[in-house]
């Protein structure tokens, strides 16, 4: 394998959970409602796969155990937000919090347990194209799903029925409920698919990335997701290639301390987070563009007339 | 069943005041709980955790010193989050108010003044305030979302404070281990009340900036602008505030509070820079904040309720042998129960057993 190969292999890696959390956010966000708790859903998902993986023995009980325990954690945040109107951004920030406390007590006993790694699955008669085959076809089962992803949720919004109505309930929930459209529940499902999307991103880096617990592991790449969503100006293609984008921004840092340039490490780890910072700065100068993207009820509070 | 809400026509003043206590006890029972599934007797855990590190006096002033840094941030982003601001960023900014702070004591170490620990509270108080405002440009001049970006500003507060301590401001006498020389004397913020405990300077900073703070929103035209703002951004236009203004202000403010904070608690309980230098208050002090209901005297009692979180973490994880990790966990459920709680304040909350919409009513 050549060093280029390998250097793909580990973006893919990289950019792999920055993906599917998005995917799952813009989800949400397109729903109308903004979810700041990626990271906490995201660690709680890591710790719940690793645990799965470690007491069954298999790594694929581990990812059902990521997704579920994301999605179920979600459900906090969506009780609080959409039947108790709580506010959305403190929230958010609270699942956070209590995603890092808990997940910090829940994998106490697995900190120093070796890993179990998630396998590649080999397709057959493509895996053996030269490069393309070795990188993209002796993947893992989440790189994989990341992909189905993609095209799923584009599919989804775009194209289907149910997606046109979530999109309305993003865009105006009062005229979406004057239509009849069930606006609290569709954003319960939506808030849902979110969390099962950030628990799949956890498993990844629990199971793949670097397949063992570690306190505080996802290292806030749950906020640099939502950065990602705002980058790609709530589109599921863009969100694609913003976290390809990433990934190997996070990857040719690590690699420039391997070469060791001279520059001290603390600044190239800086790098994705300044990274996030540029693009937002980017995106966001031109007022107009953001606001039409926006879905408009983005983060405002729904309370039906009776 | 179905959870229906109706609208006040007026806020409850009545659950304004009970909602914050109804969350506290909502916690202690979830608490309760947590510890009796974690094989503990419930009992006796919450009164390891809440009670006895209030009986000893010591143990008071250690109160005061962690409760110190989260009055202070969390008075700071009281004002931002009234004025719709959102500074996720407080962790950061006490970071480099520390390390600005500390630029007299470590590398002007030779030079012994009674200026000293003065000119390092307002090198700290500059340093959290100027690294707030790269998030308040941000906002005020790129339309950038001011969540993600103080957020983003934290993880690379932190790598620079490592960098630093690990390079330049290295104690060359300190076998190699990440930290820098200790503070002189003169550069260490006293005790209150030296005979009988640690609690230093900080505290007093703390109440002072609450009450100030609670006077300004209450009886100046600033604390008006503040919450007309915060409230619409139109109205406040119409009064003739200007919102971007009113950015830079909360942001400078809340920085140059959390700065304060950070060269407080590195010069009065720490005594050199190392790579921890917080357990987190900069996101403890946003439940500081929502838990005292962003009113700066509420603020004082919430964070010394937060204070206890700590300190409870501290003795349980001794006498009951659980993690500290609980500490956070009951942060966080605390948090949780504060914002459904709130709902009361604003809204009537029926709970509908049947599946047909009261057609009765």
């Amino acid at each position: 394998m050549s060093i280029f190969e390998a250097i793909l292999l580990t973006v893919i890696t990289a950019s792999t959970p920055l993906v599917i959390a998005a995917l799952g956010e813009l989800v949400t966000e397109r729903s109308g409602v903004l979810n700041l708790g990626v990271e906490g859903m995201m660690i709680m998902g890591a710790v719940a796969a690793f645990a799965g993986a470690q007491m069954s023995g298999s790594p694929y009980v581990g990812i059902v155990c990521g997704i579920a325990a994301g999605a179920l954690f979600s459900l906090l945040f969506a009780f609080l937000t959409l039947t108790l109107v709580a506010n959305q951004v403190a929230t958010g920030l609270a699942l956070t919090l209590l995603g890092l406390g808990a997940s910090g007590m829940l994998g106490e006993a697995y900190v120093s347990v070796p890993g179990i790694r998630l396998g590649e699955i080999v397709i057959p008669g493509l895996s053996d194209i030269p490069v393309i085959g070795h990188v993209l076809f002796r993947q893992d089962l989440v790189f994989y799903l990341s992909i189905a992803l993609v095209v799923g949720v584009s599919w989804f919004l775009f194209r289907s029925r149910a997606g046109l109505k979530l999109r309305a309930i993003g865009d105006s929930h009062g005229s979406a409920h004057a239509l009849g459209i069930q606006v609290i529940r569709t954003r319960y499902l939506a808030v849902m698919f979110g969390g099962a999307c950030a628990g799949l991103a956890g498993a990844q880096l629990s199971l793949v990335y670097t397949p063992q617990w570690a306190e505080n592991m996802s290292a806030g790449r749950g906020w640099i997701t939502l950065a990602l969503v705002v980058f790609a100006s709530w589109r599921p293609w863009r969100v694609f290639a913003g976290g390809y984008l990433f990934g190997a921004v996070t990857i040719l840092q690590l690699h420039a301390q391997a070469f060791g340039l001279g520059i001290p490490s603390q600044f190239l780890s800086m790098l994705p987070y300044a990274a996030t910072i540029v693009v937002l700065i980017i995106i966001s100068h031109n007022r107009r563009t953001t606001l039409i993207n926006t879905p408009a009820s983005l983060g405002k509070a729904f309370v039906p007339e009776r | 069943m179905r959870i229906e809400l109706e609208k006040r026509p007026d806020i409850s003043k009545l659950y304004a005041f009970v909602s914050p206590l109804l969350a506290l006890v909502l916690t202690l029972i979830f608490g309760a709980i947590m510890f009796a599934m974690l094989g503990k007797d419930p009992v006796e855990a919450l009164n390891a955790f809440f009670v006895e590190p209030l009986l000893e006096v010591w143990s008071l002033h250690e109160l005061a010193i962690k409760a110190a840094p989260l009055i202070l941030i969390a008075v700071g982003l009281a004002v931002c989050y009234r004025s719709n601001n959102w500074n996720i960023g407080a962790e950061g900014q006490f970071t480099i108010g520390a390390i600005t702070g500390s630029y007299l004591p470590i590398v002007f170490y030779d030079w012994h003044s009674p200026l000293v620990l003065p000119l390092m509270l307002i090198l700290g108080a500059l340093g959290g305030a100027l690294f707030a405002a790269i998030p308040a440009l941000l906002k005020a001049h790129f339309n950038t979302n001011e969540i993600l970006t103080s957020l983003m500003l934290v993880y690379i507060a932190q790598l620079f404070l490592d960098w630093l301590i690990r390079g330049a401001w290295r104690d060359p006498k300190g076998f190699n281990f990440p930290v820098s020389r200790d503070f002189a004397p003169e550069a260490v913020l006293p005790a209150i009340w030296e005979e009988s405990g640690r609690a230093h300077w900080a505290f007093i900073f703390a109440i002072v900036a609450a009450i100030g703070v609670w006077f300004m929103l209450r009886y100046t035209l600033k604390g008006f602008e503040i919450v007309v703002l915060g409230q619409s951004e139109r109205a406040g236009r119409f009064a003739g505030f200007s919102s971007k203004k009113m950015i830079w202000f909360s942001f400078l403010f809340s920085g140059a509070l959390a700065g304060l904070a950070g060269i407080a608690e590195v010069s009065g309980s720490i005594g050199h820079l190392q790579p921890a230098i917080s357990p987190g208050y900069g996101f403890t002090a946003i439940i500081v904040a929502f838990l005292g209901r962003l009113n700066p005297l509420g603020i004082i009692a919430s964070g010394l309720v937060l204070a206890l979180t700590y300190l409870g973490g501290e003795a349980a994880q001794l006498s009951l042998g659980v993690s500290d990790k609980v500490t956070r966990v009951f942060q966080g459920l605390l948090l949780f129960f504060v914002l459904s709680c709130d709902t009361l304040i604003y809204y009537k909350i029926r709970i509908v057993w049947s599946r047909l919409r009261g057609e009765a009513a």
